[in-house]
């Protein structure tokens, strides 16, 4: 596979291969490409942000607690959609455990904006 | 009304810091903020990437603005809320309208500016074509989307690739709209690079370098628009105009500090950062009024803009206390050479201690030196792999070492 790596502005085309079972990357200039190259060819993972829905029909930021695998991030994104939570929840509420067996929480990260100021 | 040490004019992260750092330094804080709530623009920064620096972990905008919430709440700061500051005059004096004590004129010690930044919009790019509904800014689509709830288009072209604008490309997409394009005027991202793999690559969105929107066509609803390669001189090449239909076009073209109400205040504004100029203590020209986060220059992190912003709070309480010092030094100029756009601080004092110096390249370059210089005399260089516009550089000087104007350049 061929990426970019996303460690300082230089941005160095990176092309990852699997040879005799040991993943080579190729055009990489320091130790971070290296590390970034091998992380994003076995397990490249992000960090989902989105909005669920409030009980009184509004939205509230969240985010994964870690990184999910990069291909589950539209499952988990179907998952999140289907939630909903207290208007008043506050940053830190848990919407869901361990999002599809991942390991990651839906944690709210903002607040509402306040009703009478609407 | 009570009289106040440090008046801040600004409610989002440079506010807050610059209110919090004032606190400390033992003045009375009012902080004046035009929205229901605390936080500026971070509210509606919903994706993660804020604090690496500042806190050492990755936060989401509303949780980073949370943090320092939480710390200014601890402090001796009165916060007005839906308080508009409507102009600050010659002698700092600021009026300021509030829903609670109506129109105020206010005199502090000092004054801080902390307004930020608004969006360029489709007129000031004079965008060609019609006038159909679907054109937003990156930014109040991001507002509509993540604070309101709504989704501003279906099928989404955007315009300029700064860091705003890929963002919101990854935020359409995660919720369901599907972008087309990014179109980007210059040979090179605004952007960083995680930015472009991250929003971009990951969801197999295709950006055009060197490309512009020649007109947008539809009425009322936007129904497509027309894009074209520029020449060297960034005009754009119509023989080779394509079509792309589309019911939203979002603009990320760029940001204008927001300093409309120091018309009347003699502050002097910067051509080239349309922010106040200012010293090391990001005093403007005007002695009592500091500026600092987006009002004053653009930064790329909100680290940075916290940093900056504790300068500028603390110096503003220490000049109204009356117990500023490190000004006593010979004051010099900061300016700018080849490949550098500009340098902030404009001027600094000579003297004990150090000064950071912050400054943007005019193009990417690559195996460059960076030289920083006063009177013939190199006080400072560094060889870099790569510089780029979008990401601000830092130096540091010993300000001992400056007797004369100062000089910031690139060797290429």
């Amino acid at each position: 596979m061929n990426t970019i790596c996303i460690n300082c502005p230089m941005g160095c085309p990176l092309d990852i291969t699997e040879e005799d079972g040991k993943v080579v990357v190729r055009g990489y200039t320091c130790k971070r490409g290296l590390e970034y190259g091998v992380s994003e060819y076995t397990a490249p993972v992000r960090t989902v942000t989105t909005l669920v829905r409030t009980s009184e029909g509004g939205v509230l930021p969240v985010k994964t607690s870690s990184p999910v695998p990069k291909g589950r991030m539209f499952d988990v994104l179907d998952r999140i959609r289907a939630l909903v939570v207290p208007a008043s929840a506050d940053i830190g509420y848990v919407a869901e455990h361990d999002i599809l067996g991942l390991g990651a929480d839906i944690v709210v990260t903002g607040r509402g904006v306040p009703h009478d100021a609407k | 009304m009570k009289r106040f040490d440090v008046l801040v004019i600004g409610g989002g992260p440079a506010g807050m810091a610059a209110a919090i750092a004032a606190s400390d330094r033992g003045a009375s804080v009012l902080l004046v903020e035009r929205d229901v709530r605390l936080g500026g623009i971070l509210n509606q920064c919903i994706h993660a990437g804020f604090g690496l620096h500042y806190f050492g972990e990755e936060l989401t905008g509303p949780e980073y603005a949370d943090r320092f919430e939480k710390k200014l709440a601890e402090k001796n700061v009165t916060v007005m809320l839906g308080a508009m500051a409507l102009s600050v005059g010659e002698d700092g004096e600021t009026v300021v309208l509030s829903p609670d004590e109506g129109l105020v004129h206010l005199k502090a010690g000092a004054v801080v500016l902390a307004m930020g930044c608004r969006e360029r919009t489709a007129g000031a790019i004079a965008l060609a074509g019609t006038r159909p509904a679907g054109i937003y800014t990156a930014g109040m689509a991001q507002k509509m989307c993540n604070i309101e709830g709504y989704l501003v288009g279906r099928r989404i072209v955007i315009l300029g690739s700064g860091d705003i604008g890929l963002i919101m490309a990854r935020r359409m997409t995660l919720e369901g709209a599907h972008v087309e394009r990014v179109i980007e005027l210059m040979p090179y991202s605004g952007g960083l690079k995680r930015n472009i793999v991250q929003c971009l690559d990951d969801f197999g969105i295709p950006i055009n370098y060197s490309h512009t929107v020649t007109r947008v066509v539809g009425k009322p609803r936007m129904a497509g628009l027309y894009y074209a390669p520029v020449d060297e001189n960034r005009k754009p090449v119509l023989s080779e105009e394509k079509f792309v239909e589309c019911d939203c076009l979002l603009l990320s073209v760029g940001l204008i500090p927001e300093n409309d109400i120091l018309t009347g205040s003699g502050v002097k504004l910067d051509r080239v950062t349309s922010g106040a100029l200012v010293d090391e203590n990001r005093m403007t020209t005007v002695p009592g009024v500091f500026s600092c986060g987006n009002v004053l220059h653009v930064h790329d992190l909100v680290d940075n803009v916290s940093h900056e912003s504790e300068i500028a709070g603390a110096a503003a309480a220490d000049y109204a206390l009356g117990r500023m010092s490190g000004t006593e030094g010979k004051i010099c100029s900061v300016g700018v050479g080849r490949g550098v756009r500009y340098a902030l601080p404009q001027r600094v004092h000579g003297g004990e201690g150090s000064v950071e110096i912050f400054f943007r390249t005019d193009n990417v370059y690559k195996n460059c030196k960076v030289v920083a210089e006063c009177g013939g005399r190199v006080l400072w260089s560094k060889k870099r792999m790569i510089v780029a516009p979008g990401e601000m550089e830092k130096i540091t000087l010993d300000k001992k070492d400056i007797d004369g104007d100062v000089t910031v350049r690139l060797e290429i």
